[in-house]
């Protein structure tokens, strides 16, 4: 267990060195430091004196080591753009994006897993295909089209629910939540929905297949010869079966709702972190887009890392494959 | 399953066989194929919109490349059977006065170019690092299966929306735009390799102790023509399944990049570009400058991926 967490560690820790390698070479490629920097009517002598104050002579590794050492400690230099502390400017975005992510999980599981259920047990009906259907139609298109036709019908046509932003949002302790509101609990509704589709249809998918798995052992059949009303044999007993799987999912897609977000955000122009680093792109910001990399790549990481040492202890199995490889 | 299948007829026919054509028609495939209604209209618009896009330059009614044909005054006009429509634009004109018609053609043609390219392109690194993984095994294995298994904790579509958009500031700082197609197919070439490196590998894993490879060995044939000439068509066929549900996710994952602003120009859009300008417009009640490419869009998606899925049953031996 303890070798097995060790080498995941250094695993990720590789993984992390790998983006900030990347992301460090997007600064040495882009533009000169020194001329963001000073002014147009500076002096050579000035600005060699500027290089060298930088530490731009030094060999690339010890810059390397530098950015890394720079990173650790949070601080990405300031926006090419704006001229603020890249990491400020993170942190303000960091809640938005947060909190839709957060949202579109619940819509997922509170949507998702009845779905499955009523698929599951009712194979047959009309509404179970109309269900289905529905979740194929949700995996093959994509993300920001379905985005741009819920603003079509409920905000350009219905006129019942805003497109774009978190609507008012309240400022506690430094985390700004739309969740007080209602004006910002109207504008989560389509974001949510829009990222949490996909989800939902992956939950669904996977609650009805393990509902059809589950109904057909032994102990259901059981339960329902011992004449149990259907609704405790289906939920209490059938139900709870499922359930493990779906966490598991879940929990791996948390970073998923992250890394779609982006796209969502763009869409409906929600402030978060993904339309901050797609508008780095457009705009060359380098520093921005080297701290959103360094920060969805530790994100992801991290996730991984965790959902791998549950496995481990929540699974038996896994810890023979830990030590055997 | 509607159309039963007595055996699988082997590939690799005598030499006094009948043509490609009437073998064809004569295959599995072929019957199972002629079974399915929806899989025909599938096959059918998907055939119908490649067809299109190559011939765009020559269908399209105008060329939207062509500046000195657009005029402003032209500008969002709508669809012909509209009240204000002009006769000449069918699915009316964007902002810049383009024919949407047209600039749909020739958005698909870009779509699908990258599609195919990005899928090409992912195909060929998963199969060499796949074969050479699979048959020499060891050290190259493991490092090779490592990378591989990092990149699968990153959704594609992240990977390619950073690979992308990392390309774009650093060929854009150096030579002033310009180049994005291939960026794009770069970018997306290099989130999907994973799966194929995996079938293929697996598969190899298993030739490589067959006795066919052994004899080429034996007579000492080198390994690249051994896994170029021997290995690799007895392994290729799961991966033309996996490309084809690949290309869907590839026409998507292009579509979105160019939704995003970091994919082709609106000087030479794509679907992506074309549904991207036209969300400006929605509020403004001119729904037709997103709906008509967005509905290509949803149509390609959908015909191809229906094919995808025909094609993994039908090729799939455990279903049959």
């Amino acid at each position: 267990m303890l070798a097995f967490t060790i080498r995941r560690f250094i695993e990720a820790l590789i993984v992390m060195l790998a983006v900030a390698a990347l992301a460090f070479v997007l600064f040495r490629f882009i533009g000169d430091p020194v001329s963001q920097i000073v002014s147009q009517d500076a002096t050579l002598a000035e600005r060699l004196a500027l290089r060298a104050q930088l530490g731009l002579d030094d060999p690339v590794l010890v810059q390397f080591a530098r950015f890394v050492w720079k990173a650790l400690h949070l601080d990405f230099g300031l926006s090419y753009q704006l001229k603020q502390p890249v990491v400020g400017m993170i942190a303000d975005r960091f809640p938005a994006t947060m909190e839709l992510a957060f949202a579109a999980a619940v819509f997922a599981i509170a949507v998702g897993i009845p779905m499955g259920v009523y698929t599951g047990i009712h194979r047959d009906s009309w509404l179970s295909k109309v269900f289905l259907s529905i979740s194929l139609i949700g995996i093959s298109l994509p993300t920001f089209l379905i985005g741009i036709l819920l603003i079509y019908i409920f905000a350009v046509t219905l006129g019942v629910l805003p497109s774009f932003g978190r609507g008012q949002v309240v400022k506690i302790w430094g985390w700004t939540t739309g969740y007080l509101t209602w004006s910002g609990l109207k504008a989560l509704i389509l974001p949510a929905v829009t990222l949490g589709l996909f989800q939902m249809t992956l939950v669904t998918r996977l609650v009805r297949s393990e509902m059809l798995e589950v109904l057909r052992t032994d102990y259901i059949r059981f339960a329902r010869a011992r004449g149990l009303p259907d609704r405790i044999v289906n939920f209490r007993h059938a139900l709870k079966n499922t359930l493990v799987p779906v966490i598991t999912i879940i929990g791996l897609q948390i970073g998923a709702l992250i890394a779609f977000a982006i796209i969502t955000e763009t869409v409906f122009q929600w402030p978060g972190m993904g339309l901050l680093f797609i508008t780095a792109v457009q705009q060359a910001d380098v520093p921005v887009m080297a701290a959103y990399l360094m920060l969805v790549a530790f994100l992801f990481v991290t996730i991984n890392f965790i959902v791998d040492l549950l496995y481990v202890r929540v699974d038996p199995r896994m810890r023979v494959i830990g030590r055997g490889t | 399953m509607s159309a039963p299948s007595p055996s699988p007829s082997p590939a690799p026919a005598p030499a006094s066989a009948p043509g490609l054509l009437a073998r064809m028609l004569d295959s599995d495939m072929w019957h199972n194929f002629r079974g399915q209604k929806v899989v025909m209209v599938a096959a059918a618009v998907t055939l119908l919109m490649c067809l299109v896009a190559l011939l765009a330059p020559w269908v399209a009614p105008h060329n939207p490349y062509d500046l000195k044909s657009l005029s402003l005054m032209d500008a969002n006009s709508p669809p012909r059977w509209m009240a204000e429509g002009d006769p000449r634009f069918l699915l009316g004109t964007d902002n810049l006065g383009r024919d949407i018609f047209s600039t749909i053609l020739h958005g698909m043609r870009a779509s699908i170019g990258i599609g195919l390219l990005s899928v090409a392109l992912a195909m060929s690194i998963g199969i060499t690092l796949g074969l050479i993984a699979g048959y020499f095994g060891g050290r190259v294995d493991s490092l090779i299966m490592r990378i591989a298994d990092v990149q699968l904790t990153f959704p594609a579509i992240l990977t390619a929306l950073l690979v992308d958009g990392v390309a774009q500031v650093v060929v854009g700082a150096h030579k002033g735009g310009g180049g994005e197609f291939w960026i794009l197919v770069v970018a997306i070439g290099l989130s999907y390799w994973v799966q194929y490196a995996r079938t293929v590998r697996g598969s190899t894993m298993i030739e490589r102790n067959k006795d066919y490879v052994h004899a080429a060995r034996l007579i000492g044939i080198p390994s690249t023509a051994i896994l170029m000439r021997h290995v690799l068509p007895n392994v290729l066929s799961p991966v033309l399944c996996i490309g084809t549900i690949n290309l869907a996710l590839a026409i998507i994952t292009e579509a979105t990049l160019s939704f995003l602003g970091v994919g082709l120009p609106p000087t030479e859009p794509s679907l992506g570009t074309l549904i991207r300008i036209g969300n400006n417009f929605l509020f403004a009640g001119e729904w037709w400058i997103v709906a008509f490419p967005g509905l290509t869009l949803a149509i390609l998606v959908l015909a191809v991926n229906l094919l995808g899925d025909w094609l993994r049953d039908v090729l799939n031996p455990k279903l049959q």
